[in-house]
């Protein structure tokens, strides 16, 4: 479970790309054990976005051509408010327990370090929203063909919702009802990635190439990656100080 | 330069901090210099002009009533919090919050244990020191705890532990990582007295290494005199 950290030995070398990669290591170890030992927030995420998904067929007229319309743009919005939901704990415990303290203050680079939270974020409650993505799209009637490209933006889009909702996260640290706040502060920044998401599947459904909107997604997927831990990790020193 | 003698928020004339000192002002061999620090919460000031060092081999123990500043003091020498005024020096050179070498040589032990309730004793020891950036076999965490009396209980999540526990699972980090100067916040809370024996003990083997400590607390620390020096935060009264 746990990764060899163990070529490293003198801090003096942090900032080197070992260092980095044993951050990211270190992050993404710890916080995938701290996950799994503490299954039912896994299956809350998970079930909470299934719930929703399966709230829009029952509520209105299970007529096909509607729900293939509607489709895209419900699970793209589901998986949204689930990520959403999770987000909320990124930071939350390590900070009430005095972890981030210790993390800030670890020689490892600390955008790194955030960097292995969010990759493990990603994997608690990201991926297993796209893994059963397809089964929740049948509710939907969408093909084979949308099927495989919901899946596809889902893997792109997802990261990104994790990486942006991360700076939310930090930025929100130590607020009263931070909950709310994190929610107002992430859903405008998340818009362009629902957008360009659902709008791949749309696509798909009209016999277009989703390539733009992928292409589109995958660019902001670039853009999030070099950007977000580095903001999220200034976020994390500032609600410390 | 700090003000001195500055009127204080409620009208009052600023009584200055006692800054008691066991041993002479900073000298060049100190491995840690604070210059007129200062910390303000809000508009109230916790202290200012706060001058003292900290040399190898030698424990600088903290002490004062609650709320006069003793932690954030801890936390300005840790790099987690910048000061409101002067400056603070490791091994010579100017230092600011979060800089790369406070990371490498200092241990901070804060108040909490920074321990993960869902991992083992022996999963948050090794991940602990592993974020420090130390090397650490399974076996090592192993005799550290059984050395601390938590042997039965390093496969336990911390969830099931006393706090007394748990503050002994923390301290297993003060033997496996390598750090020249430590800056414990009340280590001996909840602790009871073979641990903090045990403490005292670690302490003591660390400044013979030539390290040092910086030591908020309400208890006497059981050292020789001669490795303590002392500081007095709060006003007079």
């Amino acid at each position: 479970m746990h990764s060899r950290v163990s070529e490293r030995e003198d801090p003096a070398t942090q900032g080197a790309p070992d260092g980095v990669l044993a951050a990211v290591r270190w992050a993404i170890a710890r916080d995938l054990s701290i996950a799994f030992r503490s299954r039912t927030e896994l299956g809350v995420t998970l079930t909470f976005y299934v719930i929703v998904v399966t709230l829009f067929p029952l509520s209105i007229a299970p007529e096909r051509s509607l729900l293939a319309a509607i489709g895209p743009g419900v699970i793209w919005v589901a998986a949204l408010l689930a990520s959403l939901l999770s987000l909320s704990r990124l930071f939350a415990a390590d900070c009430a327990d005095g972890t981030l303290e210790q993390i800030a203050m670890s020689p490892f680079p600390l955008p790194a370090l955030v960097s292995g939270k969010i990759a493990a974020h990603w994997l608690s409650t990201g991926l297993p929203v796209v893994l059963v993505a397809p089964l929740t799209g049948l509710q939907y009637g969408l093909d084979a063909q949308s099927l495989t490209v919901l899946v596809a933006s889902l893997l792109i889009g997802t990261p990104v919702l994790s990486l942006i909702g991360a700076i939310g996260a930090a930025l929100t640290l130590g607020v009263r009802g931070g909950g709310g706040l994190l929610a107002l502060l992430v859903l405008p920044l998340q818009v362009p990635v629902l957008i360009f998401g659902a709008g791949a599947v749309d696509a798909a459904q009209a016999g277009l190439s989703a390539s733009a909107n992928l292409s589109l997604l995958g660019a902001a997927l670039a853009l999030a990656v070099v950007a977000a831990p580095f903001a999220a990790a200034s976020a994390v020193r500032v609600a410390l100080d | 330069m700090a003000q001195q003698g500055r009127a204080s928020p409620d009208g009052a004339p600023y009584n200055a901090l006692r800054v008691m000192m066991a041993c002479k002002r900073p000298s060049n061999r100190s491995m840690l210099e604070a210059d007129h620090l200062a910390a303000h919460r809000g508009s109230t000031t916790l202290f200012q002009d706060l001058t003292f060092g900290v040399e190898a081999g030698r424990a600088l123990v903290v002490t004062g009533p609650n709320g006069a500043g003793k932690t954030t003091l801890l936390r300005i020498v840790a790099g987690l919090t910048a000061p409101s005024g002067g400056t603070l020096r490791f091994q010579g050179s100017v230092v600011q919050p979060f800089d790369a070498m406070l990371r490498a040589q200092v241990l901070f032990a804060a108040h909490t244990v920074a321990l993960s309730d869902e991992l083992t004793a022996e999963e948050n020891v090794e991940a602990q020191v592993k974020l420090a950036g130390s090397a650490v076999t399974r076996d090592a965490v192993r005799k550290a705890l059984d050395m601390l009396g938590l042997g039965a209980q390093r496969t336990l999540p911390v969830r099931v532990l006393s706090s007394g526990q748990r503050r002994r699972v923390a301290l297993a980090r003060l033997r496996l990582v390598k750090r020249r100067l430590w800056v414990l916040d009340e280590p001996f809370t909840a602790l009871d007295a073979a641990a903090s024996a045990a403490l005292a003990a670690s302490i003591r083997s660390h400044l013979h290494d030539g390290g040092a400590a910086l030591v908020a607390t309400h208890q006497p620390l059981n050292l020789e005199p001669g490795l303590l020096q002392a500081l007095a935060v709060g006003s007079a009264h």
